[in-house]
């Protein structure tokens, strides 16, 4: 995939997308465009869809029987990720995911890091550690685990291990970083820490963020797409939607209403 | 009724202590002994001699076959003795042991290898239809097959049809049959243990499935596989019935791997601990000769299958404490 985006056209566009679990529709006509090197927040109330959707873009819904695309296309890039030509494999690299619950391999810090390389066949040590550190640095986590990378990653607290999934998505080196609600399992201090660090990252990455919390979305996103029972109900400038929502619903929504 | 349901425990455990104490008891007599090194290396250690007893110059003496052939050529006169002779009730059951810890090695390879594939399968690619639903159910249905039947099926199957004769290799083909479905539904639970997460997170960092097994569930999963097999060790090591027809020869003076040519290692039955007891035991008339060779036997049995069944628990424990999530 070429990268020739500059950092306000759209990396991600999803057009009249309509999605299905078996015969229970999820997402109706869902047009959004999601721009480089920024951060796009989705927001709205359980069963809206916007997991859904933050899991169509790297496929992982494949995996559930049943789950299909029944019209409309992502593109990245420019390439509809569904086309046949499309290695789903080859993809997910390019789209990284960080899950709600954290989920460390029961391996040591080191080789939860190496993991995604070692899977592409890397068996270079200087590399593979030159990885690691710069991971680690780039999930500003270094400082915490560099005196004990051979450790157990399940010895590292709730916040470090998200901290440490999300080295482990940068070791792969992304285009985009698909968060699921990465701080819903974490205290205010941990949160506040990953926070900070999405806003380390959107200088290199296109981030797609899920989360149930208004604040953070108003704090860390510069978009805000808000979705209602699969549908696209609002998107716009982050700004706009917590100040001058267009949308009535969506101002119900943000200033706590229902949802 | 609460006295009821304990009686009816004490009831196991006065049966279960009353075994393994007459066992124990009984068998170290045939085990261990008075002198240094204080076990007795002849009984475990040598293979399996007829015992004769007769009297000579006023005294009782017991002799095995070897001794007693030296004896009558030595000692003048005493090539017309008449001694009372009991198969198998001198020397050992070194050929037995080894026979046994050959079929429960082979055997749970065979079926390891083959069952955690087969539930490989069935948890992390077929998708529940008809037919999976269908297999689940042979399977179930496989495990409550008996023994006896699974001897018959190997004799069909490997010793007749396939014309292996009876040999070591026929028998490991039938006890991993019989212990499959264990293994199967064991490993499969396991691999279910295994949190969906770490699978989803090795996908997410562009695993192929092959892949993602391998590294993500396979390893974590291997404690529970180990701990469903020492199961299926104990049950393999225990069968009489499927190796009867397949795999166990009453008698052979050489062990296992005194061949001539290597391929006879495969080809040639073996002795076995359980069918060894069997063998003793089915002599008549009992005696006190026979009966030190029957509990001497059974003790050594028992401590087998608990001494493999520690080495795997202890195996399992090591890799236990390495992945722990």
């Amino acid at each position: 995939m070429p990268n020739q985006t500059t950092a306000s056209s759209p990396i991600v566009e999803i057009s009249e997308l309509d999605f299905c679990y078996g015969s229970v529709p999820a997402l109706h006509g869902v047009n959004l465009a999601i721009p480089a090197r920024q951060v796009t927040a989705l927001i709205g109330p359980s069963g809206c869809g916007k997991s859904t959707l933050l899991r169509c873009l790297n496929r992982m819904n494949d995996l559930i029987e049943g789950a299909r695309v029944v019209r409309g296309s992502i593109r990245i890039h420019g390439v509809d990720i569904h086309g046949p030509e499309v290695d789903v494999i080859e993809l997910r690299k390019h789209v990284g995911m960080v899950f709600q619950k954290s989920n460390p391999f029961p391996k040591s810090i080191y080789e939860n890091i190496a993991y995604g390389l070692r899977l592409q066949g890397v068996r270079d040590r200087a590399r593979l550690d030159a990885v690691v550190e710069q991971s680690l640095r780039g999930a500003a986590l270094w400082d915490e685990v560099k005196d004990r990378l051979q450790q157990s990653a399940l010895g590292l607290s709730g916040g470090q291990q998200q901290r440490l999934c999300i080295a482990r998505t940068i070791a792969v080196e992304p285009e985009v970083i698909l968060m699921d609600e990465p701080c819903s399992a974490l205290d205010p201090v941990a949160t506040a820490k990953i926070e900070e660090l999405i806003q380390e990252l959107r200088s290199r990455y296109s981030i797609v963020i899920v989360t149930h919390n208004m604040q953070q979305a108003a704090r860390c996103s510069d978009q805000t797409a808000f979705f209602y029972l699969g549908r696209l109900i609002e998107h716009a400038p982050t700004r706009d939607i917590f100040t001058s929502p267009a949308n009535p619903q969506t101002e119900a929504y943000v200033s706590g209403r229902f949802g | 009724m609460v006295a009821l349901f304990r009686a009816a425990t004490y009831a196991v455990l006065l049966a279960g202590g009353g075994v393994f104490a007459d066992i124990l008891y009984k068998g170290s007599r045939t085990v261990f002994q008075a002198e240094a090194p204080f076990i007795n290396t002849t009984f475990l250690f040598s293979s399996p001699e007829s015992l004769h007893v007769f009297e000579w110059e006023g005294r009782r003496r017991e002799m095995g076959d070897r001794e007693f052939r030296a004896f009558r050529e030595r000692e003048p006169g005493a090539a017309d003795v008449r001694a009372e002779s009991f198969v198998y009730s001198a020397g050992g059951i070194w050929p037995c042991i080894a026979g046994t810890l050959l079929l429960v090695a082979g055997a749970m390879s065979l079926a390891l290898a083959v069952g955690v594939s087969s539930a490989v399968y069935l948890s992390e690619y077929a998708r529940d239809g008809r037919f999976i639903r269908f297999v689940r159910l042979a399977i179930l249905n496989l495990a409550g097959v008996p023994s006896i039947v699974f001897g018959l099926f190997g004799f069909g199957m490997f010793v007749i049809f396939f014309g292996w004769n009876v040999s070591l290799i026929a028998g490991w083909f039938t006890l991993a049959f019989m212990v499959l479905p264990v293994v199967i539904t064991a490993s499969e639970e396991a691999l279910k243990a295994v949190p969906q997460g770490l699978r989803a997170a090795a996908l997410a960092l562009g695993a192929t499935r092959w892949q993602t097994i391998r590294t993500a569930v396979l390893p974590y999963a291997l404690p529970g596989i180990l701990t469903s097999s020492i199961l299926g060790i104990a049950r393999v090591a225990g069968e009489t019935a499927p190796i009867m027809f397949t795999a166990a020869y009453v008698v052979r003076d050489q062990l296992p791997w005194e061949v001539e040519r290597a391929v006879d290692f495969l080809f040639q039955g073996v002795m076995a601990l359980p069918y060894h007891i069997y063998v003793v035991s089915s002599k008549i008339p009992q005696n006190e000769y026979t009966e030190r060779v029957q509990y001497g036997t059974a003790f050594v049995f028992l401590l087998l299958v608990a001494l493999v069944a520690a080495a795997s628990i202890l195996l399992r424990n090591r890799l236990r404490a390495r992945l722990r999530w």
